[in-house]
């Protein structure tokens, strides 16, 4: 119990040194929070000027935005780790591996939590869905595709952080892998804005919860392996 | 000489289900000449399945045992799953135009599922490409394919729940056999066909894990050659000086 709470302990203060870094440099959070607005704009540009159309398509747009900038945020808050070996220091510490990965996606998870919120006010905004309304649906489903996307993405910024194609590997890995969370997402977004006609917002909360369990725990378990080599 | 017998076995063997589907079993009675494409198409499907499961198996013994054989194994299962998955969806399009009138249904789960699962194990061969370091690629590669391996389920459960209109298993419930006069013969050549295809994969598996073991050795011998050419130029500087 002790020992779990150690882990505890050790995560969360890897979670604190990333949420500080990040307010002092905002690597993260200002360029993602940038780019998933251009990505919005662009959704319009594409899918306009029907405002119909657009309220219709809002959570999928939510979540792609969401999803696109969330492989901005995990490789950002990865990058601050091997500009000076950090990385390598990071292993050498006594602490358990679970701990590091656990640590590190706790801080992907905070700026996926921000970014989500923003993201899903800029959508009530620019497609002129009534967000407010159902806040409590959709805040749910915000922290569970957030949980989500942090977990997936800090397991493959570490695969990939170190490798020349960086840039092309993580996508190409990682959005097969986040297509059943963007798919229960995005559900259970629809679902929430409509007001539950059919009662199938549980089921797909459900499903991501179970999405985030696996990919935690998967990736907890494998972690520890890429920082060996 | 018996992988070269089993790859004659296998050739005939395909090459006689083929002719057993295209010419013995009579047409379906509501698809036509169309439903023969089921035969391969399930067995390729199948394959895919198997091939993705041997390699997520070889990266938890390689990350066990560490013996590179099994990170050759696993490479070998993912290019062949690989193959035989992109002829399944491209025989379920070939034969999804005629009985749905399109290429590709989204509402159909397993189509998309199977076409996640090709990104999934395509991004995986891309991946294991980027890395130079034997071991290094072992490792990286054994986690990568282990957590798609984890990913499959829940995409197809997922995807399940878009609700969906594929032929649902065939074997377990004879009943959905359309061709009511001869349901014995079509369950009969679609397990013919599965195991002449079964046939096929375990030579190809052996072949490429044969292959993968000589491009290991390769790796190897250039390292050690390279090593030996450094060492011959220091010695050669340091006789000049």
């Amino acid at each position: 119990m002790s020992a779990l709470r150690a882990e505890a302990r050790t995560a969360l203060a890897i979670a604190r040194k990333d949420a500080v870094a990040e307010l002092r440099g905002r690597h993260a959070t200002v360029s993602t929070l940038f780019f998933s607005a251009v990505v919005l704009l662009l959704f319009g540009f594409a899918l306009g000027p029907d405002s119909a159309r657009l309220a219709a398509a809002a959570p999928g747009l939510l979540w792609l935005a969401v999803v696109f900038a969330g492989l901005l945020a995990v490789t950002r808050l990865h990058l601050l780790e091997t500009d000076d070996g950090a990385l390598e220091q990071l292993a050498l510490y006594p602490v358990s591996r679970r701990a590091i990965y656990a640590g590190k996606a706790l801080g992907g998870m905070a700026v996926m939590l921000v970014l989500g919120l923003v993201v899903l006010g800029a959508v009530g905004v620019l497609f002129a869905v009534d967000v407010a309304s159902a806040w409590l649906p959709l805040l749910t489903t915000i922290v569970l595709g957030a949980v989500g996307i942090a977990a997936v993405g800090t397991f493959y910024a570490g695969v990939t952080v170190r490798l020349r194609a960086r840039e092309v590997m993580l996508p190409l890995l990682m959005l097969p892998v986040l297509a059943p969370l963007l798919l229960a997402a995005v559900k259970a977004t629809a679902a929430a804005l409509a007001g539950d006609p059919f009662g199938e917002l549980g089921a797909w909360l459900q499903l991501l919860v179970a999405f985030d369990v696996i990919m935690v725990v998967a990736g907890a378990a494998t972690y520890g392996y890429l920082l060996e080599d | 000489m018996k992988t070269r017998i089993l790859g004659f076995a296998a050739l005939a063997a395909v090459a006689a289900m083929t002719a057993i589907a295209l010419f013995v079993v009579p047409a379906d009675l509501n698809q036509g000449d169309a439903q023969r494409i089921m035969y391969p198409h399930v067995a390729s499907a199948w394959l895919g399945y198997l091939s993705f499961g041997v390699t997520a198996i070889s990266g938890i013994l390689w990350l066990w045992k560490r013996d590179l054989r099994f990170d050759a194994i696993a490479v070998s299962g993912a290019e062949i799953g690989v193959m035989f998955t992109a002829f399944a969806i491209w025989g379920g399009m070939m034969w999804g135009r005629p009985i749905w009138g399109v290429f590709w249904q989204w509402e159909d789960p397993r189509l998309t599922t199977t076409a996640l699962l090709l990104a999934l194990y395509v991004g995986y061969l891309l991946f294991r490409r980027l890395t130079d370091d034997p071991q290094r690629r072992a490792t990286r590669a054994a986690i990568v394919g282990i957590v798609a391996a984890v990913d499959i389920p829940i995409v197809h459960f997922s995807v399940e729940w878009w609700r969906g209109l594929h032929q649902t298993a065939t074997i377990a419930s004879p009943d959905r056999v359309l061709n009511p006069a001869a349901p014995m013969i079509f369950v009969g050549t679609l397990l013919g066909m599965l195991g002449a295809f079964t046939l096929a994969w375990g030579y190809l598996m052996i072949r490429r894990y044969q292959l993968a073991r000589a491009e290991l050795a390769r790796e190897e011998a250039v390292r050690i050659g390279r090593l030996e050419d450094a060492r011959r130029g220091v010695a050669r500087s340091e006789a000049a000086r």
